[in-house]
């Protein structure tokens, strides 16, 4: 240590110790050169949108509704998008935001259930596990800087009692009698509380919620630029599993 | 657009420039917790109300997470980061019991959510963590924390996006400070209930994070009782 | 046997002088004492029928089962080593899932049937490993019609109209070539795959056995099923009744 050349105030520093090297490039000092450990970004916008998803459990079921453009920033490019999907006999999923990141997770969803059929043991995945995988995957990539874009609605049938819950691209997740994401959650979710309150115990029926939802629709298309005349709406149900209907079109917007 | 800039305006509605989503892996989706310690009890409450921004998630959310008999904790902040640390801490309970046949004390959770919180940092679980319990003496005890696992044990307190709103109350009636003339006798039961309902019904009426109804867990050696009362809506 | 105490059956990777692998060859017998699987390609569909054998009553029933779903529309129909079996099962299922995963569509039969034999057939190669000890059909019905395949263990495979392995893959095979498969409907072709699975069952030999049967055509949408419990009991009596019919003319003509 006595020896030491450098950090000793008798000793001056080497000649030329921070100077060109011939044959090198000057390095200045103190910056990190090292590619490897440069920063790098990965948070993504979303590309082709989707807008609000809506979700109402009734008596003994559960409906999703939702239209069915993918819009490119403010241009209505894709007219025909559909966003609401049959899981299985006892799980329906909406989605909105980034159709693409949609997409992919849905031919993921698509492939865990066919895995699962091929088990054939009589098994099959159920509306809160769907729920609860989405939450840690969502949650994951959001952790990762690098979200899936989107906001899941996810219906279904579980111990003979409804579930509806949503998921957003943090992970964000909760569960609720009515559920509207994106423009819905602002002027959708007031009608759907309203309604839900005012039959109170008795609920609604499978009729009443779908007209709701598509009502909601039609206000939604009044206001929200990115919505669209043509939608989805699918129920599950106790008595009549899942039934997906559409692409339907909202009356007098032909 | 020559108007625009000669009015020196910003409008974001003409506003032709691109456009950045930019992505911010936090939410703050409010919440209030309250824990009183007493003697031979201890008791939390939080409010039902999910929300971000302007809107309300849920009006029926609870925020109360029971560890074990006489533990429980109660998070308000980036509902995502209390969902996954919740989970995590779940399982590093169940953990815990079956490597040692027992339930993990109150003061052990408080230590091991400390650790889990600063193992994150760097990036952190953005939450307001505050647990409550009995210890192993059957002594109520509270234990709050930042985002990053300081840990500090009290009697009580309030947590939370009406957190500093609710605090120096807490601290005039439970912690009695700045009273003059009191005798400095252990807080009863039914006195915490009250003062714990008070400044929840406080709350809702100036944070609008805070609202629609309070799940409150009391915590004996009997058990845990739930009670639920309901807030303002608006 | 010829290829005892040569030293050229110890390896997958040597020939003998005449030509032959060995560990291919016992791979074979492998397979040849399981017990009987037939597939039967009519008309309008596939269908797969196996003589499981049970060899403790201690078993559940319905364990060990020997048909398995590779996709929606495929199925797949083991015999000789179980767990080896399984290994094909396995890599059948992910080639097309990943067929599914780059190209969105089921993956064709004659593609699957290539790179599973593939696979089989690099079991064949290296002196590390042994071949399987087992022989897979492969059944789908497509767009332009039904096929099925049967892939040995040297990883040789080719398209059938009727197959059989196991025990008594010669007794079977001829009950298969008294049928005209090409003019069968699926209903018609699981009551002859029935009847056969029970004729070549040797009673002295193999005491209990269950019968497995599948289908895949037109009568399920191209999706590979167990055949429905009617329809499998309805088989399972008309064999049983075939076979009364059968032991009744021997007795007359003793």
């Amino acid at each position: 240590m006595a020896f030491h050349a450098m950090g000793d105030k008798y000793t001056a520093a080497p000649f030329w110790q921070n100077g060109p090297v011939p044959g090198a490039f000057y390095k200045f000092p103190d910056v990190n050169r090292n590619p490897d450990v440069t920063f790098s970004q990965r948070s993504q916008t979303p590309i082709t949108t989707a807008t609000s998803v809506l979700g109402i459990v009734y008596n003994g079921g559960v409906a999703i509704a939702a239209d069915i453009l993918g819009s490119y920033g403010s241009l209505a490019r894709f007219r025909d998008c559909p966003r609401v999907m049959k899981v299985n006999e006892n799980i329906i999923l909406g989605a909105g935001g980034d159709y693409a990141d949609f997409q992919y997770l849905k031919d993921i969803i698509e492939q865990k259930i066919i895995d699962e059929e091929c088990l054939d043991d009589g098994f099959t995945l159920k509306p809160k596990s769907l729920y609860c995988w989405l939450t840690r995957v969502l949650y994951n990539r959001r952790s990762r800087f690098d979200p899936f874009w989107n906001n899941f609605i996810v219906g279904g049938i579980q111990d003979g009692q409804p579930f509806l819950g949503t998921v957003d691209k943090l992970g964000t997740a909760f569960e609720d009698k009515h559920i509207a994401t994106g423009y819905g959650a602002y002027m959708a979710l007031p009608l759907l509380r309203d309604a839900v309150a005012a039959k109170g115990d008795i609920g609604l029926t499978r009729d009443e919620a779908k007209a709701l939802l598509v009502r909601c629709l039609e206000i939604l298309f009044y206001r929200d630029a990115r919505s669209f005349p043509k939608y989805h709406i699918s129920t599950v149900d106790i008595a009549d599993g899942v039934i997906v209907e559409g692409p339907l079109q909202l009356q007098g917007y032909e | 657009m020559d108007l625009i800039e000669r009015n020196n305006r910003f409008l974001p509605d003409y506003h032709t420039g691109p456009k950045q989503a930019y992505f911010s892996p936090y939410a703050d989706n409010g919440g209030s917790i309250v824990a009183i310690a007493g003697e031979y009890y201890a008791i939390i409450g939080c409010d039902t109300r999910l929300s971000s921004g302007f809107s309300i998630y849920t009006r029926e959310q609870s925020k109360l997470f029971p560890l074990s008999k006489t533990t429980i904790l109660g998070c308000s902040g980036c509902w995502c980061d209390t969902l996954s640390l919740t989970r995590a801490l779940v399982a590093r309970l169940k953990m815990y019991l079956h490597e040692h046949h027992k339930q993990m004390s109150t003061p052990a959770v408080a230590q091991m959510l400390s650790t889990m919180l600063y193992y994150k940092r760097f990036f952190p679980y953005y939450i307001s963590n505050i647990l409550a319990g009995l210890d192993v003496d059957g002594k109520g005890c509270v234990y709050s924390y930042d985002p990053i696992g300081h840990c500090e044990r009290g009697t009580y307190r309030a947590g939370g996006s009406a957190g500093a709103l609710l605090q120096p109350l807490l601290d005039n009636q439970i912690g009695l400070k700045n009273m003059e003339n009191v005798s400095k006798e252990p807080i009863p039961l039914e006195r915490a209930l009250a003062v714990l309902k008070d400044v929840f019904i406080s709350a809702a009426e100036r944070d609008i994070y805070t609202g629609d109804s309070i799940y409150i867990n009391i915590i004996t050696k009997d058990g845990i009782k739930e009670e639920k009362f309901v807030l303002r809506k608006d | 046997m010829s290829s005892i105490g040569t030293g050229y059956d110890l390896s997958a990777s040597q020939f003998s002088p005449d030509g032959r692998v060995f560990q291919v060859e016992y791979a074979q017998k492998a397979v040849e004492n399981s017990g009987t699987v037939i597939g039967l390609r009519g008309k309008d569909g596939v269908v797969f029928a196996v003589e499981k054998l049970v060899t403790s009553k201690l078993y559940e029933a319905g364990a060990n089962r020997r048909l398995f779903n590779i996709d929606k529309h495929v199925g797949m129909a083991v015999s000789g080593l179980l767990a080896d079996a399984k290994q094909i099962v396995e890599t059948a299922r992910i080639e097309a899932s990943n067929y599914r995963a780059q190209c969105g569509s089921n993956i064709p039969l004659k593609f699957l049937n290539e790179r599973v034999s593939m696979y089989m057939h690099a079991y064949t190669l290296y002196s590390a490993i042994r071949p399987f000890g087992c022989s897979v059909i492969l059944g789908s019905y497509e767009d332009d019609g039904p096929s099925m395949y049967m892939i040995d263990p040297s990883g040789v495979s080719y398209g059938y109209l009727g197959c059989a392995v196991g025990k008594a893959k010669q007794a079977a095979k001829t009950e298969i070539e008294k049928l005209k498969l090409q003019d069968m409907t699926c209903q018609e072709l699981v009551k002859e795959a029935a009847r056969i699975i029970y004729l070549v069952h040797d009673e002295l030999k193999d005491k209990t056995f269950e019968l497995e049967l599948s289908w895949v055509g037109a009568v399920t949408n191209g999706l590979h099923q167990r055949v429905p419990d009617s329809v499998f009991a309805e088989a399972e009596k008309s064999a049983k009744a075939a076979m009364e019919d059968d032991s009744d003319s021997d007795t007359e003509e003793m």
